[in-house]
């Protein structure tokens, strides 16, 4: 790996170029940058190449074999239809969370936002629990449910439910800081040339969101696609019927189906990995518009994926 | 009231749409979040003050919370450590696709839990790429407590490294600046200069990788073993609990769990608060 020296980049932050005495030896440098690489490199990158590795290690045919049976199929099916639910339904409580907070100031503003962020520290497990313990037969509103012939626990709606408790916060997290730094001033210059409340939303803030938005809504789909611990306790795994792709990973896994997990497995990596090049043109996008400045901004809405 | 009306009223709301917003928001939030906790308390309240603590304090659970409580804090410490070392380099120094590394520190986040469990599993056990290495010198890593950690270690490195990274853009070279013309060796401005001004950063970063540590269920549970009193962490214990249709008892060791866990956020709260509050005095 060769490494360039400070000099031939245009370093982007001020502390890209620094005076020898300001920064350290050249040798160090080295030696700081190689263990992280090599920290990296083994923590994250051999993961990744172990899934495809292992997934294709039988050749392409079995690989192909395992994506398209029909168990697998389904699981993709009730996957996306999850995620075409929880994306959106988010992303609506997101635009009015933070229009709420950000845009007025009332008591217990502090709170709510604490509060919307819960979801990140609760357990996956206990997450789907507690869709168990609320809708489930024996729940706090199984009876009422039972009677009208509704099933939410172990059937479709509760696998939305989970997904969507576990995403929760994503997309009012991203917004948040964003339409803070933004400030009020072209709304409401908006609002003085006679726009409706809609029209200002749709034509000045949307517009100005927008990145932060694409961001929050494809960590809110990475996660929702990829959600196991939730979705396992409230999905009873009936094959074909409750099993998402992470579920049909497991139980191929569990069967000793290995090469099959992998292979399933290495859809939801690509995925991932589609997420992540997002990601960083988003950021780079950002960093365009605002100069390098919210750097931060975006750093703090992964704050517990 | 009075006083506490007109405090709130006073402010002009120029915009529209506030009734709507904070409805829908309080509306929405409540049904989804705050609703299933309510469930939670009200079923581990069923179980009444005995049978509650028998189901809480029964030695594969405490055997539980401690693994996960410790493997987590060990994890957390190392995320620490190596998300710091990631952060400095990748803002103080330039080098061959930076930027690529930049993007991949994220991984953790983006990838399906499911995914890397196994990946890892695949991995660290004996006949994997690095158990292998391991192996003659009589180290296990997969199905032992080592292997949660490094399975929480995966999954908490992005944590630190993104907390950090911020403020380390933002630090003034300047106080350096004024170290280095003090007379300070470069080791000692990091020790006594630049470190203690990244502390809070540093601490919210390790409080939020032990957080997800301390719940984390699909990274570990292949990785694990799950065998009782060993290598059963807690959330994989509620788990099995929840499969043989306990929920009472699920529910009691998920309060447990939750309520230790907010303790605790807490006192890293505290604790970041003195951190930061030392900083700005200098």
């Amino acid at each position: 790996m060769t490494i360039i020296e400070p000099a031939a980049f245009e370093g982007r932050s001020p502390a890209a170029d620094r005076p020898p005495h300001l920064t350290e030896p050249r040798l160090v440098r080295g030696m700081l940058i190689a263990l992280a690489l090599l920290f990296l490199g083994v923590l994250l990158v051999l993961p990744l190449i172990v899934v495809f590795t292992e997934a294709l290690q039988k050749g392409v045919k079995v690989y192909a074999a395992a994506i398209t049976e029909r168990e697998a199929l389904s699981a993709v099916r009730l996957t996306l239809a999850v995620a075409a639910i929880a994306v959106p339904l988010n992303a609506l409580f997101g635009l009015a969370a933070a229009w709420a907070v950000t845009r007025f100031t009332f008591p217990g503003k502090n709170a709510l936002v604490t509060l919307i962020d819960l979801p990140f520290s609760v357990s996956p497990v206990i997450a789907g629990l507690m869709i168990v313990l609320l809708y489930g037969a024996h729940g706090l509103f199984g009876p009422w449910l039972a009677e009208r012939g509704l099933q939410i626990v172990f059937a479709f709606p509760g696998l939305v439910l989970a997904t969507v408790f576990v995403t929760f916060p994503f997309v009012a997290r991203e917004l948040i800081p964003t339409m803070q730094a933004l400030g009020t001033a072209q709304e409401e210059a908006a609002l003085t040339l006679g726009a409706g409340g809609l029209r200002i939303f749709w034509r000045v803030t949307l517009p100005n969101v927008r990145w932060a938005l694409l961001y929050g809504l494809v960590m809110t789909n990475a996660r929702a696609m990829g959600e196991f611990g939730a979705v396992s306790v409230v999905s009873g795994h009936i094959r074909g019927q409750t099993n998402t792709i992470p579920l049909h990973v497991e139980i191929l896994y569990n069967e000793y189906r290995f090469t099959a997990a992998f292979a399933v497995a290495s859809l939801l990596a690509l995925l991932a990995l589609v997420t992540l090049g997002i990601r960083q043109s988003v950021e780079r996008r950002h960093l365009r518009r605002a100069g390098g400045g919210p750097a931060g901004v975006l750093a703090g809405g992964e704050e517990g994926g | 009231m009075t006083v506490f009306r007109a405090a709130v009223f006073r402010t002009r709301r120029v915009l529209p749409g506030f009734g709507l917003s904070l409805g829908y928001t309080v509306f929405y939030l409540s049904l989804i979040v705050l609703l299933p906790f309510v469930a939670l308390f009200l079923k581990s309240a069923t179980l009444g003050g005995e049978r509650f603590w028998a189901a809480v304090a029964e030695p594969r659970a405490v055997a539980a919370y401690k693994l996960s409580f410790l493997s987590a804090l060990g994890a957390a410490l190392v995320d620490a450590v190596f998300g710091l070392l990631v952060a400095w380099v990748l803002v103080r120094y330039r080098f061959w696709g930076r930027e690529i590394v930049n993007a991949l520190v994220d991984l953790p986040f983006a990838l399906p839990t499911a995914v890397a469990g196994i990946a890892l599993t695949a991995l660290y056990a004996e006949n994997g790429w690095i158990g292998k290495l391991f192996k003659p010198f009589g180290v296990k890593i997969a199905y032992t407590p080592l292997g949660i950690a490094v399975a929480l270690v995966f999954i908490g490195l992005p944590f630190v490294v993104r907390t950090v990274q911020p403020v380390l853009e933002a630090l003034e070279q300047e106080i350096e600046e004024a170290a280095a013309t003090l007379g300070a060796y470069r080791w000692e401005t990091f020790r006594r200069v630049i470190l203690p001004a990244l502390k809070p950063a540093l601490l919210t970063g390790f409080a939020l990788a032990f957080a997800r540590g301390v719940g984390e269920y699909g990274s570990v549970v292949f990785i694990s073993g799950n065998l009782p009193f060993k290598t059963e962490i807690a959330p994989v214990l509620i788990m099995m609990k929840a499969e043989q249709y306990d929920y009472a008892g699920a529910a009691a060791v998920g309060t447990v769990m939750l309520l230790i866990s907010f303790v605790i956020l807490i006192l890293i709260n505290l604790l970041q608060g003195r951190a930061s509050r030392r900083t700005a005095q200098g």
